[in-house]
């Protein structure tokens, strides 16, 4: 029996949540006295693929197939479940991102597993299996029981710190079943840009919202964000005035992202808004409207105008480093 | 080319929930019920493609898994434009069982096309899209901001990490779609609304799909910490504070 974490890596890279994956599996192994397997696809070197010990992986199961360039749901699904049936899987743990989202609830059909989307703990007893999550847009939380043998579990991005226990790693290949059907999917057209900080994985978000007045007030929030390696978001009003693109939309019906840091400049707060946000470990809010219901969820605030404010975080940003 | 359309009934977005029974339970007293805002945006977007000249889209069905109290979703669905609907008569207790009933529906019909919304905005799963897929066995697309169909063949724009793919699917597909897929919901007009009363509602009994998980119950979410103000004279300080106290930059 044992827990499989499903990776997920950046040209090659690990992505932090990859590590994030594996610090929870490894103290969940721990509760259920199992052993703990990772499963990369794509190319990663072996150096990176070590890292993963660190924070307690015993087993690397890579998969390189040149078919699974094309990122098909079904086919892979099909490869992670024979993967998980060879190794027994009693707990798989993904991200509940982009892949999470795809992948998991095929999964759950195939291997008949129950499934908790959106944790962000552990689960507060193993037999029953109990684990809470967030409903209602973080409004409340539900104590689900998951009642089969086999479970499965997407955790929130930044909601499980990391933990290194480093051990011993074996790593293994494994080769799919050919597919005898043609791709179902077939690429046409490719836009992705590299080098830059995936605003669904970073740490550190800095949003605006209409309080920025116009879109040529973007400069000092842009440096703000490179400057602390972060991403750029915006609120609706934003994205359907064209100011910036939607693909940058935070909020219910946009993005819902879980940073350790997000910045609502010039954002009041909707309840739409915070849907998407309220999974941040800190909110820091600017906002000329003391009143504004984003105090309520911020932990950090300044009342005035965003304008004037972050020329001058900018400003304490670059002296704190220079420093 | 037939597209089904698979809705959710979930209390508007701006509702304060609170809950009933010990808490076992979302109290539903005085709550709006609409479509859930993402399978909306679906149905808008199936409604435009019938909607063109020389359309290669011949019908738009809604599907739903929910008791008789959930009709008047499914007949908003239809005053905005859908030219039929299936109704699984049974309450919906968790992702899995709802994707199994709604499995069965698709395979009573002849569909090409089945979206589902990214998510439903009470329990938050994004899970029923996939699961249905996966019983059907048909591929799946997440993330859908865009779908057109011209010439026999399927486009869809899915969003990956750092960009975006367009795609050629072949049908029948599940296609899991979020924002960006239609500009606005479309709204029923009177005219609509007249016709969706005559519209069939197809109602079959379950065929007892199994959930998977129990709710135990619902608890309120930790308070957070009170906002703590920074002088706007001094912004620097609020970097200073996510330095040394959040420890977060």
């Amino acid at each position: 029996m044992s827990i499989i974490v499903y990776t997920e890596n950046w040209d090659g890279k690990f992505k932090k949540l990859s590590f994030e994956l594996s610090s929870y599996a490894a103290k969940l192994a721990e509760m259920l006295n199992e052993e703990t397997i990772a499963i990369s696809i794509g190319r990663v070197e072996a150096e990176e693929l070590k890292k993963l010990a660190s924070y307690g992986i015993k087993k690397i199961i890579t998969v390189t197939d040149d078919r699974l360039q094309t990122f098909d749901s079904r086919t892979y699904t099909k490869v992670i479940s024979d993967i998980c049936a060879k190794e027994s899987a009693q707990v798989i743990i993904m991200a509940n991102n982009n892949s999470g989202k795809s992948l998991a609830p095929r999964l759950s059909v195939r291997l008949k597993a129950a499934i908790c989307s959106a944790a962000h703990e552990l689960p507060e007893s193993i037999s029953p299996f109990v684990i809470r999550k967030r409903v209602f847009s973080g409004g409340a939380l539900a104590r689900t029981e998951l009642k089969t043998d086999i479970k499965l579990i997407t955790l929130t991005q930044n909601s499980f710190d990391l933990c290194e226990s480093p051990v011993d790693v074996v790593i293994e290949a494994f080769t799919p079943e050919p597919e005898g059907a043609s791709p179902a999917i077939t690429i046409k057209e490719q836009e992705k840009q590299t080098g830059k900080v995936l605003l669904a994985d970073a740490e550190i978000v800095i949003s605006g919202g209409r309080g920025m007045k116009t879109p040529d007030n973007w400069g000092p929030l842009e440096e703000l964000a490179e400057l602390l390696d972060g991403a750029t978001a915006c609120s609706r009003p934003v994205s359907d005035e064209g100011w910036r693109p939607h693909e940058e939309h935070t909020g219910q019906t946009g993005k819902i992202i879980a940073p350790n840091v997000y910045f609502a400049i010039g954002i009041s707060g909707a309840t739409q808004h915070l849907a998407g946000i309220s999974s941040s470990k800190y909110i820091v809010a600017i906002n000329n409207d003391k009143d504004a219901p984003i105090f309520e969820a911020a932990q950090y605030g300044i009342v005035g105008d965003a304008a004037k404010i972050l020329p001058q975080l900018v400003e304490a940003v670059k002296e704190s480093k220079a420093s | 080319m037939n597209i089904l359309v698979c809705i959710s009934n979930v209390p508007d977005t701006t509702t304060k929930v609170k809950f009933a029974d010990d808490n076992k339970k979302l109290d539903i007293a005085g709550i709006q019920w609409v479509i859930n805002p993402w399978d909306e945006l679906s149905l808008t977007r199936a409604l435009e493609l019938k909607d063109v000249a020389s359309s290669e889209v011949a019908k738009v069905s809604v599907a739903h898994v929910g008791p008789a109290t959930s009709e008047p979703t499914i007949r908003k669905a239809l005053a905005i434009g859908a030219d039929d609907a299936y109704r699984v008569n049974t309450e919906a207790t968790d992702a899995m069982q709802v994707a199994a009933e709604l499995a069965e529906v698709v395979k009573s019909g002849s569909f090409d096309i089945i979206l589902c919304g990214i998510e439903s905005s009470d329990y938050n799963g994004a899970n029923v899209g996939g699961m249905l897929a996966e019983f059907l066995d048909y591929t799946s697309v997440s993330g859908i901001s865009a779908l057109n169909v011209s010439g026999g063949e399927i486009n869809v724009t899915r969003e990956i990490d750092g960009g975006k793919e367009q795609l050629v699917v072949k049908a029948p597909f599940v296609g899991i779609v979020q924002k960006g897929i239609a500009k606005e919901p479309r709204i029923a007009a009177m005219r609509g609304i007249m016709l969706a009363r005559k519209k069939p509602i197809q109602v079959s009994e379950p065929k007892q799909a199994e959930s998977a998980t129990a709710l135990l119950g619902f608890e309120a979410p930790p308070p957070r910490a009170a906002c703590k103000f920074i002088d706007a004279d001094n912004p620097k300080q609020l970097i200073s504070l996510l330095q040394n106290e959040a420890k977060v930059i």
